[in-house]
C-alpha cells in the first residue's frame, strides 16, 4: 500500500464578507429566516438585471494578492448553465475562461519544513440557494443565499495526502480571514471544499481522479481523503480500473459515495455573460488595494521568530489569527517580556479561546501580569491563574494579585516552616528520599507549593526544601 | 379635432396650451381602442381606469401650474415584454400568462414620470421571436393598412396600435429587427436605438446582447420626442451607456445638406422586391436633391448577419429563458412525479413552437463539440460586422437601405415555413449585430397600396444625424 502516492488538488468555495449580495444589494447576513433575503434580481424574476458589487471584486483580488496570484487587467463573467431548482436563473453567473487571478501559490509548514502548493486560479461567482429536505411531502428552497458573492480557489494538484491537504487549507483559511476577505466559518458554509484526488506508484503519470464534493470541516477533508485513497489503491490493487467520477462523503460512515459517473464531462454549455461589461482591473487599483493588505501570517510568523526569538510553532499559532496576533502586537507594547507573554497567550489564552472570538483580555491587562511575573511578584503559575481570572471577571490583574494575597512568597522562616510540616506530613516520601529515590523530592515539592497556596517562589522553595531535609 | 388624428408633436401642443386635457386624449384613444380592436387585436391587455386615473392626475397637476414634460398627458402603450408594477406582462406566453411583476421597466418609468399615459399592453411574438406576431398563443393581430395582412413581428401590436391610432406612440423591441420589420409593414416609424442607450432593465430579455427598446410612431420628429424621454443612463442595467443624450427633437430642421450617405449594393439584391428596391432608390435622389451625398459602397460580410444572429440570438435565449421553470413563477405542470419531468412539462407545455425551436437550436449551438464550429464562429463574424460599418462610417453619416425585402404578407402565409419566414430579418439584423441605431422610415407605397419603408443606419449614438435625415425627408414628401 504504501508504495502509492496520492495526489489531490482542492477547490475551496469561500464565501466573501460583503454587506450585499454580488448582483444585487440584498444583505448576506447568515441564518435569516427563509426568502426574508430576496429580490427579483438574486430570484431570476423576468426581465432584472445582474449589477456587479464592486467590493466583491476587491476582495477576490486581496485574496489573489494575498496568494502570490496574477491579477487579470481584463477578465470576464460567462454563464455556467444548468437546471436545478435551487439556481433561480437556470445559470450560474461565474468566470471560465478569464478568472481574475491566476498562478499564485501558498506556502504549508509539514513536518518542519515548508512546501509550496501552487494555485491554478481564483474566479468569482455567486452562491445558489439551499433545498430543504425537512417536510416529507414537500421540498421547500430557501433563496437567502442565492447571489452570495463566492471566490473560488482551485489549487494545482501538488498536495500529498490529508495532512497536507488540511494545511493548505488552515493556511488558506488563516489568510483570507486575516484580509478580511472571509469570516471562513465552514460551520456557516462560508468556506467549503471539493477534492480532486488520484493515487499513483511514484514516478508514474497522474492516474484518474475522482472528485469529492461539498466538504465542510477540515475533519471531513481528512477522512474523505483517506478513505478515497485507500478504496482506489484497494481497486487497483485488485486490478481494477478507477472510473471518473463525482462522490460524495457521508461523515456518520466515513465513506464516500458514488453521485453520477463523468466520464463524458459535464456540458454547462459556458457563454459569456452578456448583460455584464467585462472587468478592468487598472494597475492603480492594484496598488490601492495591495495597500489594504496587513501583515500576512506568514510574514508575522518570521518576523515573531526573528525578533523576538519564539519557537517557530509558537510563532505560527500567535500570527495564525489576526485578531490574536493584533492582541499579542499591542500587548507587547506594555511589556518587553514576549516570550513569557507567549508562553502564557499558548498555555491559558488558547484554552479559553472560543471559536473565532477576539481575545476576552485586555493587552494592557496581559502585559501587566507578565511584567509581575518577570518582577518575581508573582510566580508562573500564579500567573496563569490571575489571566484566567482577568478573561473571565475583566478584573485588574494588579487587584486580583492584592486583594486575593496572591504575591509570591519569599520568606525563608516561613517556607522552612511549612516545610517542616509537609515532612513531618509524609513520613513515607520523606523516608523514601533519604533512602536515595530522588524522585520523591518532586512530590514533597508538590505538597509544598500546595501549602503555600500556589504561591511560592520555585527557586528559593526549593533551596529551603533541600537544607530542610539534610539538616534532618 | 379627432384627437387621435393628432401626431405626438401635435397632441403635446395641444396639451400643453390646454386645447385639449389629458382626460380627452386617453377616452379619444380608448373610443378608438374600442371601436376598432375586433378588427386589429393590436392588445393584449387595455388599462382603461388606469388610463383614466393617470390623465385626471396629470390634468389636475397641470392646473396646479407645474410645469410637465413635452409628453405629460400623451396616451400610449406597452409591448408585453417590458414589465409594468401590477400590470400583467405575458410576453404572449402561456408560460407567463398570469405573471404581474411586482416590479416596472427602466422605460416604463421613465415614461410615467413623464407623464405618459399607460392605455395597455400590446400583442407580440411569443418572447419577441417571430416576425409576424402570429406566434402570440393569445390573439392574431391584423395590420391596419390591410387587415388580411400581418402587422409583422414581434412588435406587430405596438406597430398596428400606432398605424391604427389606438395610441399616440408605442414602444417595441428589437433584437433582429422587430421594430423595424412591424413598423415598415404598417407604415409607421420605428427605431432600433443605439445598443446601451435604452435601459434594458425590466424588459424580459430574448437575447441580451442585441435587445433594444425603441419607439414606434407616426412621425420622425415624434420618434425623437420619445427618445429624449427613454435615452438614459440606467445604473440598473450594466450594459447602459454613460452617455449625455441631448434633445433629440432639436435636429429635426437641421436638414441634410452637406451629408453623406451610403447605399450598400449587397442590399439590392434578388431577394429584395423590385417595387421595394425601387422605393428606396427613389428616396436617395430625394436626399441627393436636398442636398446629401449619396454613393454605393459594398459591405460583402453584411450577408453573412443572418446566420450570425440566429446563432448568437438563438444561444442566448436559450440561456435567458432557462429561469421559466416553474418553479417559482409561471406556468407549473400538474401532477409532475420528478423534478424533470416538472421542467419538461412545464416548459413543454408552457412554451409554443417557435420558442422550443429557438431554444433547442440554441442548446445546441452552446453545447461541447458546437460551441467552436457555430457560437464562436458566429462572434468572429459579428466582429467583422462592426469593423465592416466602422469602415463604411469612417466616410459616411448614414447608411441606407429597405427595411424589408418586401411589404406585408397575408397572414398564415409564411408562418408555416421558418426559413422563410427569418428571410424578412435580411435588412435589419446587422445594426443589432453592429450595436449601431437604425430606423424605418416609410419611403413610399407599392401598387397593393401597402407600405415600403426604409432604414437609415448611423453609427453608434448617431440617432442626431438620423433625425436630420427622417425629419428632412419627411418635409420633402409633405407627410407633414
Amino acid at each position: 500500500m504504501s508504495v502509492f502516492e496520492t495526489v489531490v488538488g482542492l477547490e475551496v468555495h469561500v464565501e466573501l464578507a460583503t454587506k450585499t449580495k454580488i448582483f444585487c444589494s440584498c444583505p448576506t447576513d447568515f441564518g435569516a429566516e427563509p426568502n426574508t433575503q430576496v429580490c427579483p434580481v438574486c430570484m431570476g424574476m423576468p426581465g432584472v438585471l445582474p449589477v456587479l458589487n464592486e467590493r466583491a471584486v476587491e476582495l477576490a483580488i486581496i485574496a489573489g494578492l494575498a496568494t502570490g496570484c496574477e491579477i487579470s487587467a481584463y477578465s470576464r463573467t460567462d454563464r455556467k448553465n444548468y437546471f436545478y431548482p435551487d439556481l433561480p436563473k437556470a445559470y450560474q453567473i461565474s468566470q471560465y475562461e478569464i478568472p481574475l487571478c491566476h498562478d499564485g501559490a501558498v506556502e504549508i509548514e509539514i513536518d518542519g519544513g515548508s512546501k509550496r502548493v501552487g494555485i491554478t486560479r481564483i474566479h468569482i461567482e455567486e452562491d445558489s440557494g439551499k433545498l430543504l429536505h425537512d417536510r416529507e411531502d414537500a421540498t421547500l428552497i430557501d433563496y437567502n443565499r442565492c447571489g452570495v458573492p463566492l471566490i473560488e480557489i482551485v489549487s494545482e494538484p501538488d498536495i500529498r495526502g490529508a495532512s497536507e491537504a488540511v494545511a493548505y487549507l488552515k493556511k488558506l483559511r488563516s489568510i483570507l480571514r486575516c484580509t478580511g476577505v472571509s469570516d471562513c466559518k465552514m460551520n456557516e458554509g462560508s468556506f467549503r471544499c471539493d477534492v480532486n484526488l488520484s493515487v499513483r506508484r511514484p514516478g508514474e503519470r497522474m492516474g484518474i481522479r475522482t472528485e469529492i464534493k461539498n466538504l465542510n470541516s477540515f475533519q471531513s477533508v481528512e477522512r474523505a481523503i483517506e478513505y478515497e485513497a485507500n478504496r482506489q489503491i484497494a481497486l487497483i490493487e485488485q486490478g481494477e480500473v478507477i472510473l471518473q467520477q463525482t462522490r460524495r462523503f457521508d461523515a456518520s460512515t466515513g465513506r464516500t459515495h458514488m453521485l453520477r459517473r463523468k466520464e463524458t464531462a459535464d456540458d454547462y454549455r459556458f457563454f459569456p455573460e452578456p448583460d455584464l461589461a467585462g472587468i478592468v482591473v487598472s494597475a492603480e487599483t492594484v496598488s490601492r488595494l495591495k495597500s489594504e493588505i496587513p501583515e500576512l501570517p506568514d510574514t508575522r510568523r518570521r518576523r515573531y521568530v526573528a525578533e523576538f526569538g519564539l519557537a517557530p510553532y509558537d510563532a505560527e499559532m500567535l500570527a495564525d489569527d489576526r485578531s490574536v496576533a493584533e492582541w499579542f502586537e499591542s500587548a507587547l507594547k506594555h511589556t518587553s517580556h514576549a516570550k513569557r507573554l507567549a508562553n502564557l497567550a499558548l498555555g491559558e489564552m488558547f484554552r479559553l479561546l472560543g471559536e473565532d472570538e477576539p481575545p476576552k483580555i485586555s493587552p494592557e491587562s496581559a502585559a501587566k501580569i507578565v511584567e509581575m511575573a518577570a518582577e518575581g511578584r508573582i510566580n508562573g503559575a500564579t500567573a496563569k491563574r490571575v489571566f484566567t481570572e482577568v478573561w473571565s471577571s475583566g478584573a485588574d490583574p494588579e487587584e486580583v494579585v492584592r486583594s486575593q494575597g496572591l504575591e509570591q512568597l519569599v520568606d525563608e522562616e516561613e517556607l522552612r516552616r511549612l516545610a517542616l510540616e509537609v515532612i513531618a506530613e509524609n513520613p513515607k516520601m520523606t523516608a523514601d528520599y533519604r533512602g536515595g529515590k530522588t524522585a520523591a523530592f518532586g512530590a514533597l515539592m508538590g505538597r509544598l507549593m500546595h501549602k503555600t497556596d500556589g504561591r511560592g517562589e520555585p527557586q528559593i522553595m526549593r533551596k529551603t526544601l533541600e537544607q530542610v531535609l539534610n539538616d534532618m | 379635432m379627432s384627437i387621435e388624428k393628432l401626431t405626438v408633436a401635435e397632441l403635446s401642443k395641444a396639451l400643453a396650451e390646454r386645447k385639449v386635457s389629458a382626460r380627452e386624449a386617453a377616452e379619444g384613444y380608448l373610443r378608438s381602442i374600442e371601436r376598432q380592436e375586433g378588427d386589429i387585436g393590436a392588445y393584449l391587455l387595455v388599462t382603461a381606469e388606469k388610463a383614466l386615473e393617470q390623465a385626471d392626475d396629470i390634468d389636475r397637476r397641470r392646473a396646479s401650474g407645474e410645469q410637465l414634460g413635452a409628453l405629460a398627458g400623451v396616451p400610449m402603450a406597452l409591448k408585453d415584454n417590458i414589465c409594468t408594477e401590477g400590470i400583467r406582462t405575458t410576453c404572449a406566453s402561456k408560460m407567463l400568462e398570469n405573471f404581474v411583476p411586482p416590479y416596472s421597466a427602466t422605460v416604463a418609468k421613465r415614461l410615467e414620470q413623464a407623464g405618459c399615459v399607460l392605455l395597455g399592453k400590446l400583442n407580440m411574438d411569443e418572447f419577441a421571436m417571430g416576425s409576424t406576431t402570429e406566434n402570440s398563443a393569445f390573439r392574431k393581430t391584423h395590420n391596419p393598412i390591410d387587415i388580411t395582412r400581418t402587422p409583422g413581428g414581434s412588435s406587430g401590436g405596438s406597430a398596428a396600435s400606432v398605424a391604427a391610432r389606438e395610441a399616440a406612440f408605442s414602444l417595441g423591441t428589437d433584437t433582429g429587427g422587430s421594430i423595424r420589420q412591424p413598423a415598415a409593414f404598417c407604415g409607421v416609424v420605428g427605431l432600433k436605438p443605439t445598443y446601451g442607450s435604452v435601459s434594458r432593465s425590466g424588459v424580459v430579455a430574448f437575447a441580451s446582447s442585441l435587445d433594444q427598446v425603441g419607439p414606434l410612431t407616426r412621425t420622425a420628429l415624434d420618434s425623437a420626442m420619445v427618445m429624449s424621454v427613454l435615452s438614459a443612463h440606467d445604473p440598473l442595467d450594466s450594459t447602459s451607456a454613460p452617455h449625455e443624450y441631448p434633445d433629440f427633437a432639436s435636429f429635426a430642421k437641421a436638414g441634410v445638406k452637406g451629408m453623406k450617405i451610403a447605399i450598400i449594393r449587397e442590399f439590392f439584391d434578388s431577394f429584395i422586391a423590385p417595387e421595394n428596391q425601387k422605393s428606396v432608390l427613389a428616396a436617395a435622389d430625394d436626399f441627393r436633391r436636398m442636398g446629401a451625398v449619396v454613393e454605393e459602397v459594398s459591405a460583402p460580410t453584411v450577408a453573412n448577419a443572418l446566420p450570425t444572429y440566429f446563432i448568437i440570438s438563438a444561444a442566448e435565449a436559450s440561456s435567458n429563458l432557462a429561469r421559466f421553470d416553474g418553479i417559482r413563477y409561471g406556468h407549473r405542470a400538474e401532477g409532475a412525479g420528478s423534478i424533470e419531468e416538472l421542467y419538461a412539462r412545464s416548459r413543454g407545455e408552457g412554451f409554443g413552437a417557435e420558442v422550443k425551436r429557438r431554444l433547442m437550436l440554441g442548446t445546441y449551438i452552446l453545447g461541447e463539440g458546437c460551441r467552436e464550429t457555430y457560437y464562436k464562429q458566429a462572434l468572429r463574424v459579428r466582429t467583422l460586422i462592426i469593423r465592416e460599418f466602422a469602415s463604411i462610417f469612417e466616410k459616411y453619416d448614414l447608411i441606407l437601405t429597405p427595411t424589408t425585402p418586401s411589404a406585408a404578407h397575408k397572414l398564415g402565409d409564411r408562418n408555416t415555413d421558418p426559413d422563410t419566414m427569418y428571410l424578412s430579418d435580411m435588412c435589419t439584423v446587422a445594426a443589432n449585430l453592429a450595436g449601431v441605431p437604425a430606423l424605418d422610415l416609410p419611403c413610399g407605397t407599392n401598387s397593393m397600396g401597402l407600405p415600403m419603408g426604409m432604414q437609415l443606419i448611423a453609427p453608434a449614438f448617431g440617432e442626431p444625424t438620423i433625425y436630420r435625415a427622417a425629419c428632412a425627408f419627411e418635409r420633402e414628401r409633405g407627410r407633414i
